[in-house]
């Protein structure tokens, strides 16, 4: 459903990514990992159709349409979803409303019509109590004050509402307790359907004990240089990037 | 939050022209001659079936508004007023002594219909509870054309009525009040409003009464070359409470039209007076063409212990806007209160803000100010906070925040802040932001289009001053957000 292909991507003089090539079918769930800088969240940006990034060469390809001529709220209307590592803050918009605004601007884009508001509360109400978002943290600005984990949390409860058909959640598991990190999992989990594919950007193996990954991929210096199954994150988790990043220098 | 996507929806039904009133009403009217002098005044005086010392009074304001220059401290520019140029009344062509709607020109009905205004009570009665309510006074050009509910203010006492009908009727209370908040001799542009006021609207609440329903007036500058010049007195007895709403609209014209409005609040003792503006005179289009130069006096005075004077204003229209509606805080324990958005795009000029001058004991204000610009636009807060040497416990909060959208658009700040009395405590915050990038890609990530994530934000940053609307007023606010900033991005 997802087909990136030797995807260049420059921002202010840097090339950030230099070449990637990932393809992504329904129901797959990829983990990328990778050092600090390695160009993780630059991907998920230029998923995202972020703007501040030059596409150089390549491609992005999604259920067979080209994602780089579209916006990211169109985008974001053709079912991708990317849970930022560092959320936004949108002072004096009640993260309810937030969510209301956001699944009817999708709706509206798939010609759908409004979510009548009782059966909308209905809805934030089920999905919030299952990844334990308190009444009081959803009338409060989003993102406003939020603890880093409580950041996260909305993000998901974002995805969980929202039910698009590819996620992208970048370090979700950071900034998360161990009782949050189970809690956000099982959401993930919930959201596993053989129709949706994810992509988990992590650094650690602990949150792909919950999440299983498929696939797992290491990004390096704007390059995957190197895909296995989901055994290869043990092996980093053992040895780190070293041996990859010097077999990418030699 | 439906508001936002209502707002949306009104953006998208918007095409070339964002602002959806500049219609022209074709109908036959009345003018005064061109220009201002003691015959023009005697015409208005006349036409009103005024009394001799209404007359008196504006010939009083006239001599001196002939000594008078126009003020320039403003951060506003434009070309200079030729008020010789100008008609000082306009009123549509109608049959002598309306007695009711049914004789109201139905051109003039459609006008307010499409304004989304109804004044036929039959209509606003269908489905509407009692409690929701809204007795509405049309101004249109120099005349009221029509007051609703009328009789049913009338059973709990309360006189709702244009301002040149009150001066017939209650010839006491309009001597007693007009004038006293807003003197003659003001300033250029409320002793010219003085001189020729030609309508508004007039409120009496008599002791320990609380108005039954909202009172709002709705004023339409529909004429070419015609300067409105409304004049609007509220009196709040002891213990009374009013709450009240002005709306504001005129036709897409290529000149500039003049509107110089007086309002006078008078609450005396443990009275409250809630006034809220929601204006968008036309604005000028996006070469700055045309637009309502609106230069505006509005004064309340706290003249009772315990009483109480909120201002909300939001202000998206006009090409020029200087307003500082303002609060006397007299009695002892008054409290004054102004909220304002103001949104200024395209080529607007907005220099806008309040006074609270603290008088009596233990009185306190509040200010809180949303100003946002975009376009190439200028936007300046002017505030004023002063304690007098009698005003024990004077406190004042003010806080000013600054929204920038784009960079080609400004934003001032001018505090004045003066106290002769040692207790006096007056804390002032201020802010300027912009829209991040990083905010928009966010919500655009989550499906909002650009106008959508903008309107979002914005009312984001308004929701304070918003929450002091009116429920259904709020609603209209939040709607006329988005269309104001329509274009503002990309
Ligand atoms: N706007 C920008 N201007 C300049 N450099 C940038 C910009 N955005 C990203 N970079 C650089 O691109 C590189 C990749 O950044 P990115 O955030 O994608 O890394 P990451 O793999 O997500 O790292 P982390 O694990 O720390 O989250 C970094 O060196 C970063 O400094
Ligand atoms: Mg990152």
């Amino acid at each position: 459903m997802l087909e990136i292909k030797n995807l260049h991507a420059h921002v202010e003089g840097n090339d950030i990514l230099r070449g990637i090539d990932l393809t992504v079918k329904p129901g797959e769930i990829h983990a990328i990992m990778g050092p600090n800088g390695s160009g993780k969240s630059t991907l998920s940006y230029v998923l995202a159709g972020k703007e501040d990034y030059e596409i150089t060469e390549g491609s992005i390809t999604y259920n067979g349409k080209d994602m780089l001529d579209l916006g990211a709220d169109e985008r974001a209307a053709a079912g991708m979803f990317l849970a930022f590592q560092y959320p936004i803050e949108i002072p004096g918009v009640a993260t309810m409303t937030f969510l209301k605004t956001a699944l009817n601007a999708q709706r509206r884009a798939r010609g759908q019509e409004d979510l009548p508001t009782p059966e909308f509360m209905k809805l934030v109400k089920e999905k919030a109590k299952d990844l334990n978002v308190s009444p009081e943290m959803l009338r409060r600005p989003l993102n406003v004050g939020f603890s880093g984990g409580e950041k996260k949390r909305a993000e998901i409860l974002q995805m969980a509402l929202l039910e698009p058909s590819l996620c992208i959640l970048d370090e979700t598991d950071s900034g998360l307790d161990i009782d949050a990190l189970r809690i956000v999992s099982e959401g993930v989990n919930k959201l596993r359907d053989p129709n949706r594919a994810m992509i988990v950007i992590t650094h650690y193996q602990r949150l792909l004990n919950h999440i299983v990954p498929d696939h797992v991929h290491v990004l390096s210096r704007g390059k995957i240089v190197k895909s296995g199954g989901k055994e290869l994150a043990l092996e980093l988790e053992e040895n780190g990037y070293a041996d990859f990043i010097d077999e990418e220098a030699a | 939050m439906a508001a936002v996507q209502e707002t949306i929806d009104q953006v998208k039904a918007i095409d070339v022209d964002q602002y959806k009133y500049g219609f022209v009403t074709d109908i036959e009217s009345e003018l005064a001659p061109k220009g201002l002098n003691e015959d023009i005044i005697r015409f208005i005086s006349e036409k009103k079936g005024e009394p001799e010392w209404m007359f008196q009074w504006r010939l009083d304001a006239f001599k001196r508004w002939q000594t008078m220059i126009e003020p320039s401290w403003a951060r506003v520019s434009y070309p200079k007023i030729d008020f010789q140029e100008l008609h000082y009344y306009a009123a549509p062509k109608k049959k002598e002594g309306l007695k009711s709607l049914d004789e109201v020109d139905p051109e003039i009905l459609e006008t307010y219909k499409k304004l989304g205004i109804p004044l036929a009570e039959q209509e606003i009665l269908a489905g509407v509870a009692p409690e929701n309510r809204v007795a509405v006074d049309a101004v249109f050009d120099s005349v009221s054309v029509a007051t609703t509910f009328k009789e049913e203010l009338a059973k709990a006492g309360v006189i709702f009525c244009p301002i040149s009908e009150a001066i017939r009727d209650y010839p006491d209370l309009v001597k007693k009040y007009l004038g006293s908040v807003v003197p003659i001799s003001d300033n250029y542009y409320a002793t010219l409003n003085s001189a020729v006021f030609s309508d508004g609207s007039f409120v009496y609440v008599p002791e320990g009464v609380r108005c039954p329903m909202e009172l709002s007036t709705y004023f339409r500058i529909n004429e070419q070359n015609t300067g409105q010049f409304e004049r609007t007195l509220i009196i709040a007895d002891k213990g009374a409470y009013v709450s009240y709403l002005e709306g504001c609209t005129a036709p897409q014209r290529d000149e500039n039209q003049l509107h110089a409005a007086v309002v006078e609040l008078v609450a005396l003792d443990d009275a409250e007076i809630k006034y809220s503006t929601v204006q968008n005179w036309y604005p000028g289009d996006s070469e700055g063409k045309g637009g309502i130069y609106n230069f505006v006096t509005k004064r309340g005075d706290c003249r009772g212990k315990n009483s109480k004077i909120a201002w909300t204003q939001v202000e998206t229209g006009s090409a020029i806007t200087w307003k500082y509606p303002s609060c006397i805080l007299r009695g002892d324990n008054s409290v004054g209160e102004f909220y304002s958005i103001a949104i200024s795009n395209g080529h607007q000029q907005i220099d806008s803000g309040t006074k609270m001058i603290h008088l009596g004991k233990n009185t306190s204000s509040r200010i809180i100010s949303k100003g946002i610009s975009a376009g190439v636009s200028e936007n300046t807060y002017r505030g004023q906070v002063s304690a007098h040497r009698k005003a024990t416990n004077a406190r004042n909060f003010t806080q000013c925040d600054s929204l920038l959208i784009g960079d080609k658009c400004g934003a001032h700040t001018v505090p004045y802040i003066e106290s002769k009395n040692a207790t006096a405590v007056f804390e002032h915050e201020a802010t300027t932001s912009k829209i991040s990038d990083d905010q928009m890609f966010y919500c655009q990530a989550r499906g909002l289009d650009e106008e959508e994530a903008v309107a979002l934000i914005v009312n984001g940053f308004v929701r304070d001053v918003i929450q002091q609307l009116p429920m259904e007023f709020a609603v209209e606010a939040q709607k006329l957000i988005g269309i104001s900033l329509e274009g503002s991005v990309g």
